[in-house]
């Protein structure tokens, strides 16, 4: 295979592999969550359930000083690395033209300078995040091959895009083709690992909230 | 396989519903709500940290409710819960956790890890896993109607007692009255100054209430231990009361889970809505302050704190009604860092008071409230559970502090108008 050939194939018949499965394997998730039902609750309401799910949903993302003092490093650079790959994921030029041959919307990018910045920032972040996974002993002990696994299915596409933007290394082509089947092994695995987490805290985060709100607490 | 673990792993299967699936599908091993865990923050040790005491409960929902566990248990790559497991879960699912919910609070995927908690001790305690202390009390609680042993005598000879230094008379099992008090154990044998005070308080206000002789307990081991048809028996018979004396609304007394069992769990664990209001009695407090009831002759001058006990301000939501009593009877009130809903427990909750095993590690972790009031200095906490206000005190003992543990109500009633 030629590189113009393997860069047709992730382009192509890969990409398409890689939506089905991320698409169908994420409906599955959701549904097999779904279907399992709750119970209504019997007791007398003291708040609404609806605004609880829905403040919480918002609020979660904010701590209480307390809180933040406590957990500053996880929450900093959760939210930088959270923060830098989602604007490099959906605001980077290249990629918003990608999004529109895909799904034929469109919306203004951010200057290429700062998409290049953010995503060493990312990197940046998510080193500091692993180093710590592997030193800190509520991380170790927490820690599973699956939490390896996601950081590395996020890292990599984040590194492949940064080398296939400068031309670290490898022809042009090549390095674009392995940027994104990076992406694409990330799409597969992506509804079979915790990077799940980025559709189903929605839901988590709502019923926590619900079942507090129904309380009469803002959780 | 062993019936009892069979019945344990079926209890487990029993617990996960939509909400389970949705918060283990989330977790990110943040490791975030270790630091909100008093059993962890005191004693440094990961195994107590909250997401980790859901173990048995996980393995049930990854390989019975996922696409990619059920494949799994096929080839026999899934993690199995056993008796070992359990065993080994035992000390961290019940010992080295109150329910206090503080972890829910602050998990950033939004995973209510109490809940799942609570739901865990479901499977263990039918699997045979649950500490003795705990065991007792429900078992003295079904048969006696009391997790102390405490029989209606005792309750009678109090009642008797309150009414010849009162001279009034506490209304006992009388049809149509609007309130029926329920009381905890701790209540009737070691904080008998509780029925004094709301027989007081409910006498100047003119209020109409009761005490029913069938149903007087409100605590309830069974949400504790986490044997829903026992926690189930037991509000079964306060429901039943309650309708026999066609009572308005039933109020449960200064302890938190029984607030919880009675208020948030009892019509899910009976199976229909109640007929009449649950109501804390602070809420009650409160409604009479707002309608002018609560007539105040003097304050409390010294600087007052309140401890929040979890089941009724984090996980209850009576969180203002303590605060609004306080600002009108105390000068010089001051919050502990952290209070509120964000408030930490006092370590004694959730069962593990009446499990001796843990009386180690539940005074360690005092440290937590100990920190938390050198950092105000109180003359005095208020509380409204005698669950905590009997930890704090011994807690308090302990550790050699010297701090007034006060009952809300009995410190209103104190400062009533004549």
């Amino acid at each position: 295979m030629s590189e113009i050939e393997f860069l047709d194939w992730v382009r192509g018949p890969g990409f398409q592999i890689a939506a089905v499965i991320f698409v169908a394997g994420v409906i599955i998730r959701i549904l097999e969550i779904l279907m399992l039902g709750r119970k209504k609750n019997l007791a007398e309401a003291r708040g609404s359930e609806m605004l609880g799910g829905l403040r919480t949903i918002v609020t979660r993302s904010m701590h209480d000083k307390a809180t933040f003092q406590r957990s500053a490093f996880t929450i900093v650079s959760g939210y930088i690395f959270h923060t830098g790959l989602l604007l490099s994921i959906f605001f980077f030029a290249p990629h918003i033209l990608m999004f529109k041959e895909v799904f034929g919307l469109s919306w203004p990018s951010l200057p290429t300078p700062v998409i290049d910045a953010l995503a060493v920032i990312s990197i940046i972040a998510l080193l500091t995040i692993i180093a710590r996974r592997m030193s800190n002993k509520v991380m170790r002990f927490l820690n599973t091959p699956g939490d390896y696994l996601a950081w590395l299915l996020t890292i990599t596409p984040l590194v492949t895009g940064y080398m296939a933007f400068h031309r670290i290394g490898l022809p042009a082509p090549t390095l674009l083709a392995i940027h994104i089947l990076s992406v694409e092994i990330l799409l597969v695995l992506f509804p079979f690992t915790k990077l799940m987490h980025a559709f189903t805290l929605f839901m988590a985060r709502w019923y926590n909230g619900a079942i507090s709100g129904y309380r009469g607490v803002a959780s | 396989m062993s019936a009892s673990l069979e019945k344990g792993i079926h209890a487990l299967k029993e617990q996960v519903d939509s909400t389970v699936a949705a918060f283990f599908s989330s977790c990110v091993h943040c490791g975030m709500c270790a630091d909100a865990c008093l059993f962890y923050t005191e004693t440094g040790e990961p195994e107590r940290m909250p997401i980790n005491k859901v173990e048995p409960l996980r393995r049930i929902w990854k390989s019975e409710y996922t696409l990619l566990g059920r494949i799994g248990k096929l080839f026999g790559l899934t993690k199995k819960v056993d008796d070992k497991l359990l065993t080994e879960w035992e000390t961290l699912v019940y010992d080295s956790c109150t329910l206090c919910g503080r972890c829910s609070m602050v998990c950033p995927v939004g995973n209510d890890i109490a809940l799942m908690i609570r739901k865990t001790r479901e499977g263990m305690a039918v699997a045979g896993h649950a500490p003795e202390g705990l065991i007792g009390a429900t078992t003295r609680a079904i048969t006696i109607g009391s997790p102390m042993g405490v029989k209606l005598p005792a309750l009678q000879a109090q009642i008797r007692h309150v009414e010849e230094s009162t001279g009034k008379t506490i209304p006992v099992d009388v049809e149509g009255a609007e309130y029926m008090l329920l009381l905890s154990s701790m209540e009737i044998m070691n904080f008998p100054e509780f029925i004094e005070a709301v027989s007081k308080i409910f006498d100047r206000a003119g209020v109409s209430w009761t005490i029913s002789t069938e149903a007087f307990e409100a605590t309830n081991s069974g949400i504790q231990i986490g044997v829903s048809d026992l926690a189930a028996e037991l509000v079964q018979r306060i429901v039943d009361a309650a309708e026999k004396l066609k009572v308005k609304t039933v109020i449960s007394p200064e302890c938190g889970h029984a607030y919880m069992a009675i208020r948030w769990e009892g019509p899910n664990l009976v199976g229909k809505p109640f007929s009449f209001k649950v109501r804390h009695i602070l809420e009650v407090l409160n409604e009479l302050r707002e309608q002018g009831k609560l007539e105040i002759s003097s304050r409390e001058t010294q600087k007052l704190t309140y401890h929040d006990p979890c089941q009724i301000s984090r996980r209850g939501g009576v969180i203002n009604e303590p605060r609004s009593l306080l600002d009108m009877v105390a000068d010089n009130f001051v919050e502990m860092p952290d209070t509120g809903k964000m408030n930490w427990c006092c370590g004694a909750g959730g069962g593990v008071s009446s499990n001796e095993r843990a009386d180690e590690i539940r005074l360690k972790v005092f440290q937590r409230k100990k920190e938390q009031l050198d950092a105000i200095k109180p003359d005095a906490i208020v509380s409204a559970c005698s669950n905590c206000r009997l930890n704090l005190e011994d807690a308090l003992e302990e550790y050699n502090m010297d701090i007034p543990l006060l009952s809300l109500t009995e410190m209103l009633a104190d400062h009533l108008a004549d």
